[in-house]
């Protein structure tokens, strides 16, 4: 059973200054599937996508953000929705918050902090389902509360009088509220130390098990989504170039980057010398020709200059973009 | 220079911060009784570890001599630092002692080009007398993180990735040709694929220019990978210190084991351990307040005596530990907690 569906996905950020146009392709060419009930991970580095990507999913494409084609669709339990083509109030209404919710990275600048939490929770319901009566507001949103585990006291305080790791939490149960179908989850532990960080995913997941909806979980760190993502996509600049469940990504690499990441992760135990690739990530403005990872490929051939590698399935499962792949079946 | 002589030492050292008003307020000992030294000789990477709010941070300010301790002291090649306070000496320090910080594009002003921070270091450390003659030195800086003047001059810092211009900073702090450097969270900002190149770098600077690294992180994998000792802090203390093998192979200290657990570990095979529910700490100020061990109220080994005072340091398999658990009276008590964990996951 799908929930999202995004086919083919082009968006680029252009802008004209002085007659000069620029266009930066952050999203070119992804497709992907999310189904009911699973975690799925993304991972890549800074400035390959990653947040574009979420944005266009999410809906919040605003110039200079352009989609250029591709199709991204939802299949809520009630209804169905087309994001590229949705009026604006019935997105803010019935969509937002309700059937997919943003749990961010800088939790700080989230929370109003000049208002206490319960008031966050106030204007949130109100917006998008009215507040006809306080008292069972109140109630309701105890109860919330404490079943994802935090103390009601909590409500009660000023963001700033919270640790990283409760107001990341709290954030957590603020997109929670109307149990939405999908959860986006952009980089919600990067700021946190390794046992919040370990508090707040098992929060996370036990969300997730509760009320069996999507989690799409955005992050670089590869060790994260070993733990948490039932499947992983690998994202190199612009692109997805690497897709299987978690074990199989972890067990069987087949892209060159990928296998690069897993080999790379420092592990307690292990003190063996561990190279970085070499070069840098490619400027979306100007990236690469045919395959773009190849400047850094320590295994790039003629054809990787040239053509761009198609998405191959190997499994029904799982799916990798290289040349190395073809070569292999040809 | 003889032979046993210390590089750094730490000395008993503690900070304590006033928090709250007037009425009701209190002192909140951000760093309490910390000590360590680092040799001359051998030069090392020293990682600092622990959770936010652990008291890292004012640790490396006391280091940097940006902060005096309450009470201890920091002797830095044998002179203790409050006595640093002419102008002459403080440069001295300061060529010595050079900081590497976690943002690199916060320590650029964007506005200027990267190099120009580069000459400025050169030339107020005195080893050029202009900014024409520098350029030498700026080079040899780059060129030791595998860097060259040519690629870096005229560019602004965006124009750089992550990973390039952590190693210009790191360059920068090389200029001085320092003692030692101070790394407070070098890596967290930097891309995956360029991470292991600044970490690499620290080793090469170690094993090839001799300049001892304290590393100060949260992030274990990377310690374990660089470090040669750590020492792993909580709420002020150091609860656990030895070489990184020991530390974090064996952990003793339960918060150490706790957090070498919580470590993510890269195989999809090992999720089960990391899922184990577990608890986080309460707001800081209680537990910094907490008479005792600062970790009883999550420890699941805790003791009637934990609360009471705090652990003494003991010398456990080759590490120091802060703990009850191993000292001689408590032996039988962790028998009797052992089982009441059993009795709990039945």
């Amino acid at each position: 059973m799908t929930l999202l569906q995004v086919e083919d996905l082009r968006a680029y950020y252009r802008t004209e200054v002085y007659g000069i146009s620029r266009s930066v392709r952050a999203v070119d060419g992804v497709s992907l599937v999310l189904n009911h009930n699973e975690i799925y991970g993304i991972a890549g580095e800074s400035s390959c996508g990653k947040t574009t990507l979420i944005k266009v999913i999410s809906g919040t494409i605003k110039p200079p953000l352009r989609v250029e084609s591709g199709s991204v669709r939802y299949n809520f339990k009630a209804f169905d929705v087309d994001m590229l083509n949705i009026d604006e109030d019935d997105l803010r209404l019935n969509v937002r918050w309700k059937e997919i919710s943003y749990v961010m990275q800088g939790s700080m600048s989230v929370l109003n902090p000049v208002r206490k939490i319960i008031r966050t929770f106030e204007d949130i319901v109100k917006t998008h389902q009215g507040l006809p009566d306080k008292k069972l507001f109140l109630e309701h949103t105890r109860t919330h509360v404490r079943t994802l585990g935090l103390p009601a006291d909590v409500l009660n305080l000023y963001p700033h009088q919270l640790s990283g790791g409760m107001r990341q939490r709290v954030a957590i149960a603020l997109a929670t509220v109307f149990h939405p179908s999908l959860i986006i989850a952009d980089e919600p532990t990067t700021a946190l130390d390794v046992v919040v960080q370990r508090g707040v995913l098992h929060m996370l997941k036990a969300i997730q098990e509760q009320s069996a909806n999507t989690v799409l979980l955005v992050t670089h760190d590869l060790a994260v989504h070993a733990n948490v993502a039932d499947r992983v996509g690998i994202m190199y600049a612009g692109r997805i170039v690497e897709e299987a469940p978690t074990r199989i990504i972890f067990n069987e690499p087949r892209h060159p980057y990928t296998q690069h990441l897993i080999q790379s992760l420092p592990v307690i135990g292990d003190k063996s010398p561990k190279a970085s690739l070499s070069g840098a990530p490619p400027s979306l403005a100007n990236p690469p020709s045919g395959c773009r990872f190849h400047p850094r490929c320590p295994m790039a051939m003629e054809i990787c200059l040239t053509e761009t590698p198609e998405m191959i399935r190997l499994t029904p499962q799982h799916r990798v973009a290289c040349h190395l792949m073809t070569g292999a079946r040809a | 220079m003889s032979e046993n002589e210390k590089l750094l030492d730490v000395q008993n050292v503690m900070v304590s911060f006033h928090v709250g008003g007037w009425i009701g307020g209190g002192r909140l000992a951000a760093v309490n009784n910390v000590s360590f030294a680092l040799e001359a000789a051998k030069p090392e990477i020293f990682t600092l570890a622990g959770e936010s709010g652990s008291g890292k941070t004012t640790l490396a300010r006391l280091l940097l001599h940006d902060l005096d301790p309450t009470t201890g002291k920091i002797l830095f090649e044998g002179r203790d630092l409050a006595t640093i306070k002419k102008r002459k000496d403080v440069m001295e320090f300061m060529r010595k002692v050079q900081p590497v910080f976690q943002n690199p594009f916060d320590t650029f002003s964007p506005l200027s080009h990267v190099e120009d921070y580069l000459f400025d270091t050169a030339v107020n450390f005195g080893l050029a007398p202009n900014r024409r003659s520098a350029a030498p030195v700026v080079d040899e800086a780059l060129h030791q993180v595998g860097l060259s003047l040519d690629e870096v001059s005229q560019r602004y810092p965006h124009e750089l990735s992550g990973g390039q211009i952590q190693r210009v900073s790191v360059a920068r702090a090389l200029i001085p040709q320092p003692r030692l450097i101070l790394a407070d969270e070098p890596v967290s900002m930097v891309d995956a694929s360029l991470r292991m190149s600044i970490v690499n770098l620290f080793r090469k600077l170690r094993d090839e220019q001799e300049v001892s690294v304290i590393y100060i992180t949260h992030d274990l994998a990377t310690a374990y990978y660089i470090s040669d000792r750590i020492a792993i802090m909580l709420r002020g203390s150091v609860v656990e210190s030895g070489s990184v093998e020991a530390v974090l192979d064996r952990p003793r200290h339960p918060y150490t084991q706790l957090l070498q657990e919580s470590v993510p570990k890269p195989a999809a095979a090992d999720r089960e351990q990391w899922a184990k529910e577990i608890k986080l700490g309460a707001l800081e100020i209680t537990e910094y307040r907490q008479v005792g061990c600062k970790y009883a109220s999550r420890c699941p080994h805790v003791m009637d005596i934990c609360r009471t005072a705090d652990p003494p340091d003991l010398e456990v398999d080759g590490r120091m530990v802060k703990c009850y658990l191993y000292t001689n009276d408590a032996k039988q008590g962790v028998e009797r907690s052992a089982h009441l964990e059993d009795y709990k996951t039945i």
